[in-house]
């Protein structure tokens, strides 16, 4: 039987589409457990591929042949070998090229909905990683917020609808993901704006992101304006966007909130975090459209594909929004917290310019989940 | 410790360090130690995982300039 070959996209299409998909992941346990390719009606098979070396026989009574299968390792060369034994064995499988790095670094761009005056908000999901990266279009011209590091993906979208870059904008000095967003300003021309309180260790030219900056995108005049929100960092900012969209950042998710202490200052900034979330976001108007920059589990999709949510929706229905005592909320966000992410010291190293690892090193640095929240 | 046999598997990308690791293995007795030179760095937890589920131990590792080095004690 014939070996398929998926990209990443491929897979992508299966998770937005809700279809089902067998996975038979032949990485190590640990590695697993740590992070895998979620899909709504996605079923697993675990087995790390050097305890299938002498043969897959055992394993072809759990292999469904009612549906796709998709074997998947870290880079690919084990799923190949791996799938060509199932092939052998008479079964028709694909293996995912460039394994679970190439999952990690695939971006979508869906559409979240319309802005006045003919404008656009796009969403760039990174299903892999849970990032999510926005682009507001309107005439002829774009903000980016959050961008990722595939900076190629975000200016190939804009040459394709014939728009210029204008403004990029990183909500906070990011820990979890390698920002796309200076390279993106440099290749463009556009400005780079970061928060000032979050850039003090950085080692290049910025425009700062303070409370109350507007900017006007395109002949329609789209409002991005920034509010600040600090918390997950002291210079944390967020965005509202024609009147219409919340863009949180890493303070606000769909079904959970941001960690106070990837800066190391978990105890000092959970007031703040109070604040933001209590205060300064209840301030606001509850038909406001909450697009965060990540989600953590695939139950966090809409059907479209997108992560967005009515701010009153989540005032109701949000855990972190929901703890009336601070001192439970103090020790909601700052005991038993997940694990940080994956080299999370050394990415924010990057994203102040202080390193400038290779591509593969970002590669290595960027694997496993973000890990940004608090549930 | 006494080196029975070396496998140089530099340069392999995986699966290929583990597959020829399995087959020095096969080569040797129980007891005997192989010593196994690779330089994808994804061997780190792969070597460790793969001692745990057949049986074999390993004695010692290290890295010298991008080179692991493993000591692999057959079951």
């Amino acid at each position: 039987m014939v070996v398929n070959i998926w990209t990443a996209a491929d897979v992508a299409r299966k998770v937005i589409d809700n279809k089902e998909l067998f996975i038979l992941d032949v990485r190590n346990t640990d590695a697993f457990e740590d992070w895998k390719i979620d899909g709504h009606k996605f079923d697993y098979l675990n087995i790390p591929y050097f305890e299938l070396l002498d043969g897959v026989e055992e394993i072809l009574p759990q292999i469904p042949t009612d549906r796709d299968v998709l074997v998947v390792c870290a880079k690919e060369g084990s799923s190949i070998m791996i799938a060509e034994m199932l092939s052998d064995a008479g079964l028709t499988v694909g293996y995912l090229a460039g394994g679970m790095k190439s999952w990690s670094m695939y971006l979508e761009p869906i559409k979240v909905g319309d802005l006045s005056g003919g404008g656009e908000l796009y969403q760039f999901v990174r299903l892999g990683k849970g990032c999510l990266s926005y682009m507001v279009v309107s005439e002829g011209e774009a903000a980016i917020i959050d961008a990722v590091r595939f900076t190629d993906v975000f200016t190939k979208f804009a040459k394709e609808k014939n728009i210029t870059i204008k403004h990029v904008f990183d909500t906070h000095l990011h820990a979890d993901h390698i920002s796309g967003g200076r390279a993106i300003a440099a290749a463009t021309g556009a400005t780079y704006y970061l928060p000032p309180k979050d850039a003090e260790e950085v080692v290049f030219d910025y425009a700062p992101l303070e409370d109350g900056l507007t900017v006007k995108v395109g002949a329609s005049q789209i409002d991005v304006g920034a509010l600040y929100s600090p918390g997950h960092t002291i210079g944390s900012t967020s965005f509202i966007v024609d009147g219409k969209y919340l863009l949180t950042g890493d303070i606000l998710f769909i079904d959970s909130i941001g960690r106070p202490d990837l800066a190391g200052l978990a105890e000092d900034w959970v007031a703040d975090l109070r604040e933001s979330l209590y205060v300064r976001y209840r301030a606001l108007a509850e038909d406001l459209i909450v697009c965060p920059a990540h989600f953590m589990i695939i139950d966090e999709l809409n059907e479209n594909g997108t992560v967005s949510k009515r701010l009153g929706d989540l005032f109701a229905e949000n855990h972190g929004l929901n703890v009336e005592d601070e001192e439970i909320f103090r020790s909601m966000v700052t005991d038993n917290l997940p694990p940080q992410p994956n080299a999370y010291q050394e990415i924010r190293h990057v994203n102040m310019g202080k390193i400038t690892p290779t591509d593969e090193e970002q590669t290595e640095m960027e694997i496993g989940p973000n890990r940004c929240a608090v549930r | 410790m006494n080196i029975t046999k070396t496998l140089d598997a530099k340069g392999f990308a995986c699966p290929m360090p583990i597959v020829r690791t399995k087959k020095a293995m096969d080569s040797i007795e129980s007891g005997e130690v192989l010593e196994v030179l690779v330089t994808d760095k994804g061997a780190l937890n792969d070597f460790t995982a793969w001692s745990a589920a057949s049986g074999h131990t390993i004695l010692e590792q290290k890295e010298e300039v991008g080179v692991l080095y493993f000591y692999i004690q057959k079951a």
